[in-house]
């Protein structure tokens, strides 16, 4: 099976970008996406040329680095899917493929479909977590927690940190990566000390990095690849009317 | 060099060792700390929890990964759970017998007074993790479940779904960002480490590459740790990351840190095989799988191409309940592992061609769904069926699985005494990358124990210690050992730019090496076949160093340039693998000798002549490494023979 693949080249950050135009004559369904793009880059290499950048690590879906919009859509056309775990089973023979690196102006691009994504990073070190200094915890089962609660903290904290969601949104909102963060440790007996401050200075963070803010149109709960629902972000609204009144 | 391999251990009963040994140990005042600058490599389970507590306490940490955000580390895969000895269950758990269990699991490969640290070590960890909101599973009562995992007696392990490693490695990585914030911890992402800087005799620094702009720096510090993972992507295809290396570990290897039993590298048995010769790397699919799945291949090599389903009973062999009728398809790792290679070897694997061979043999739920229905088993493993499904587009409801063994863990590592201190002063190593407590064979759910027990609880401690005896003192940044460990780095990355013949893709020469210590040092060693190895290794490493082909240059993001380097080191450690698997003559734990297995597959122990750690010294030629002896003595256990008949 073959295909004709456009991908966005661009050497760094500040480089004019371009698609450029590549067949691959051979392909099976077996192959992830990414193997696909090895095999590429492969005959790239040992043609002289520079293969194509880009983030990959475990290749399981879970350390969240594999970042590509394929056909305009980030992680590509399968649902609740990283694009390590999509598979060319998913396209046919004959198929033009247009692969670009997450859209977001607060994610620059590093190298091709490479960007920077340290924003998430620094969101994060603005409050998202809790401070439990080494050695100063109470036995693990000092405070129980419900088996609901449990469970849906577990839904928020899945979050890999990949940043589709930001790279779907209109408004290049990281909107459902903060809340995330912000239910899984607002909704634990552990989490509520830093509760009304944390969700001022993550938000506060967003802003400072350059993302939009939410306007519900709900592309980023539709890529997510851990299927993480847009009501956190109701709930992290709440939480922050909420601080208001209590702070 | 004269290595004297003191362990370090305190001595007295083994329940007071630590305690006593926290007590002997010096401190360095609070206000002093801040005058320290420590250097942590690495940001999983071992490096985050380091940096984090260090950062805590006061010390000036500067921490690195080569990924774009310490999030992303290796430990982010771990799926299973994290044992402890809570004994939560009121079964007769402890942690004596969490101890013991490790050591005789480890086929007494390992010290005595290391793993009762980590046993004891294994409950405040929980405690940590659980102050921290990371989000273990729960009981409807609201206290924390567990189950039993790898054979265990006991229901020890504490589990996040399948995604334990996710969620323990977001604590350590909030802890770790909390100082971030703090200003305690500098934070390096994309900056990987290529050489360590040693002045007089003391590890005083690192050179690492800025992997977006190519930069070339030196960092110093007044002692430096290593927490960069295993090396089990040594063999190519492993269920390691891609990005997982040996680089940090064999460049301080080279400066004379000692390199501990890099033999000991573990097969985990139900892998997703291969598909093709472009496979990138192989999936685990958890070990609970074979308590309702059979494992099984045709009887007879003609009929391996057939569909699972055309072949009747008669025409099948279920290996593992033939052969091991008390435990069938529940027998240990290595002993599933190499019983599906021998069905493979006789010619009765399955699956697809790959370079000639099928590699892969059935886990069949038919009988199990046929008794509890579909239902039932989906709610057992709905999520891996699917994660099947997706990867190789089968429904194992439909058809059996495909499994085969693959690399998966390395017990092998840097050498370290009680204090996790290599045998360069001041260089200390930690989590998977050292060698210190699983011995010759790792239990389920206890590498994220041991990683978490070194970086939040045994390090902070013997740092200080090792700090205390040493002024703070900065390297002036023109000292001679900075720029000629830079200039060092640097013509390596020119040779590797601008190999004479260059014509294959680095992965090419990755792939050699893989192959050929997956078929001679991987689930079964012989000898012959180990030195025939042996003489091709140096031969590929030649080939590798005259036709590797790098395009692009330095000082820009170029991947190609990361893994060649990676490989270059690989290539050197994977002689180290043979060499040591071959010297080790005995078998024990996951070294399957072929020439001493009993006639069932067993391993068989040498305690006479081989209780001992093999330590390997540089020599200046990676073929003629020199070997040095960590003799074991087991004071409170007394070494004994598994059976699983
Ligand atoms: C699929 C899978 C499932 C597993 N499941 C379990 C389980 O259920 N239970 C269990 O106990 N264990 C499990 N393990 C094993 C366990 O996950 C690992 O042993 C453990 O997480 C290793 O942690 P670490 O901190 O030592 O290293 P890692 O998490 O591998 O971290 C290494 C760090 O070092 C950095 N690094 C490496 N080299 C360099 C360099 N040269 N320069 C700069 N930085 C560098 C990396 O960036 C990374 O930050 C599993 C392993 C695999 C592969
Ligand atoms: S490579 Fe890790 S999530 Fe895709």
């Amino acid at each position: 099976m073959s295909l004709v693949l456009h991908i966005w080249r661009q050497s760094d950050s500040t480089a004019q970008g371009r698609f450029e135009r590549h067949t691959i004559d051979e392909f099976t369904p077996d192959m992830s996406f990414l193997e696909m793009l090895d095999v590429l880059n492969e005959g790239l290499i040992s043609a002289g040329k520079e293969p194509v950048a880009f983030d990959y690590d475990c290749r399981e879906g879970i350390c969240g680095a594999c970042s590509l919009v394929i056909d305009g859509i980030p992680h590509g056309p399968q649902n609740a899917t990283t694009t390590c775990q999509l598979y060319m089973r998913e396209f046919s023979d004959g198929d033009e493929i247009w692969v670009e690196p997450w859209r977001v102006g607060a994610f620059p691009v590093v190298r091709d479909l490479v960007v920077d994504r340290s924003a998430y990073d620094r969101i994060l070190q603005a409050g998202g977590f809790i401070s439990a200094r080494t050695g100063s915890a109470p036995d693990g089962n000092t405070f129980p927690v419900s088996k609901e609660t449990a469970d849906r903290v577990f839904t928020s904290s899945t979050c890999i940190g990949c940043g589709a969601c930001a790279a779907a949104c209109p408004n290049a909102s990281a909107s459902l990566f903060v809340a995330a963060k912000i239910a899984h440790l607002g909704l634990l007996p552990q989490g509520q000390p830093e509760r009304n401050s944390r969700v001022h200075t993550m938000l506060a963070q967003m802003d400072t990095e350059g993302f939009g803010f939410c306007g519900n149109h709900r592309e980023c709960e539709a890529v997510c690849p851990k299927e993480i629902n847009i009501d956190r972000i109701a709930r992290m609204n709440r939480d922050m009317y909420r601080s208001l009144v209590r702070r | 060099m004269i290595y004297d391999l003191h362990s370090n251990e305190p001595t007295g009963p083994l329940e007071n060792r630590w305690t006593k040994h926290r007590f002997d140990m010096g401190l360095v005042n609070p206000a002093n700390r801040k005058k320290y600058q420590v250097i942590v490599v690495g940001t999983g389970l071992a490096g985050g929890s380091t940096a984090a507590t260090l950062g805590e306490m006061g010390y000036h940490v500067k921490s690195f990964c080569f990924q774009d955000s310490p999030r992303r580390a290796h430990s982010i895969a771990a799926q299973g759970g994290i044992n402890a000895a809570k004994n939560y269950q009121n079964d007769g758990d402890s942690v004596w017998r969490l101890f013991y269990d490790t050591i005789k699991g480890g086929d007494f490969r390992s010290r005595e007074s290391n793993v009762y640290r980590l046993a004891e070590l294994s409950v405040n960890i929980i405690d940590q993790a659980v102050a921290q909101g990371v989000p273990f599973a729960r009981e409807y009562g609201g206290l924390l479940a567990n189950r039993s995992f790898g054979g265990a007696q006991v229901s020890r392990t504490f589990y996040a779904r399948g995604q334990t490693g996710q969620q323990l490695l977001l604590g350590a990585y909030q802890a770790l960002n909390r100082q971030i914030a703090a200003g305690m911890v500098e934070m390096f992402p994309r900056t990987e480490m290529l050489e360590l800087i040693v002045i007089d005799g003391r590890a005083r620094g690192i050179v690492t590459r800025n992997l977006v702009d190519g930069k070339i720096e030196a960092h110093t510090a007044d002692c430096v740790v290593l927490c960069t993972g295993g090396y089990g992507n040594a063999y190519y295809l492993s269920t390691n990351a891609k990005g997982c290396n040996a680089s940090a570990v064999w460049r301080a290897h080279r400066h004379g840190a000692l390199f501990a039993n890099p033999c000991f590298t573990q097969i985990h048995p139900t892998c997703i095989p291969q598909s093709g010769s472009y496979q990138s790397k192989l999936t685990l699919m958890s070990e609970s799988l074979r308590n309702d799945g059979r494992v099984w291949a045709p009887l007879r090599p003609q009929d391996s191409d057939c569909a699972p389903a055309d072949l009747p009973e008669d025409a099948r062999d279920y290996f593992l309940e033939r052969r091991y009728p008390a435990f069938g398809n529940l027998v240990p790792r290595d002993i599933a592992s190499r019983a599906a290679k021998e069905a493979c070897d006789d010619g009765r694997g399955v699956g697809p061609e790959v370079n000639g061979r099928r590699l892969g043999v059935y886990l069949d739920f038919s009988k199990a769904i046929g008794q509890l229905g579909e239902a039932v088993i989906g709610e057992r493993y709905g999520n891996l069926f699917e994660m099947y499904q997706r990867i190789t587009g089968e429904d194992p409801n439909k058809t059996p699985m495909r499994i085969y063994p693959a690399i998966h863990y390395a017990m092998g590592g840097l050498w370290v005494d009680y204090n996790l201190m290599t045998t360069v002063d001041g260089l200390f190593a930690a989590g998977e990358c050292n060698f210190s407590d699983h011995g010759a064979n790792r239990l389920g759910a206890s590498a994220l124990m041991q990683g978490l027990a070194d970086g939040y609880f045994v390090l902070p401690y013997s740092i200080g210690n090792y700090l205390s005896q040493h002024e703070a003192d900065p390297i002036a940044p023109d000292h001679g050992a900075i720029s000629s460990a830079i200039s060092a780095v640097n013509s390596r990355i020119d040779r590797l730019l601008s190999a004479p013949g260059a014509k294959h893709p680095p992965e090419h020469f990755h792939r050699l090496l893989g192959q050929l210590i997956w078929d001679n040092c991987g689930m079964s060693r012989d000898p012959a076949e180990l030195k025939n190895a042996l003489q091709q290794l140096p031969e590929i490493r030649d080939r590798f160093w005259h036709e590797v082909k790098v395009t692009g240059s330095g000082e820009q993001f170029n991947q190609t340039l990361e893994r060649a380097g990676r490989i270059a080191d690989f290539l050197e450690l994977g002689e180290l693998m043979c060499v040591d698997a071959l010297e080790r003559n005995e078998s024990c734990g996951s070294h399957a000798r072929s020439d001493h297995l009993t006639a069932d597959g067993e391993v068989k122990r040498d305690d006479d002549n081989y209780s001992y750690v093999a330590a390997w010294e540089y020599s200046g030629d990676v073929s003629t490494p020199i070997l040095h002896k960590e003799q074991l003595c087991f004071e409170f256990v007394h070494p004994s023979i598994r059976s699983y008949k």
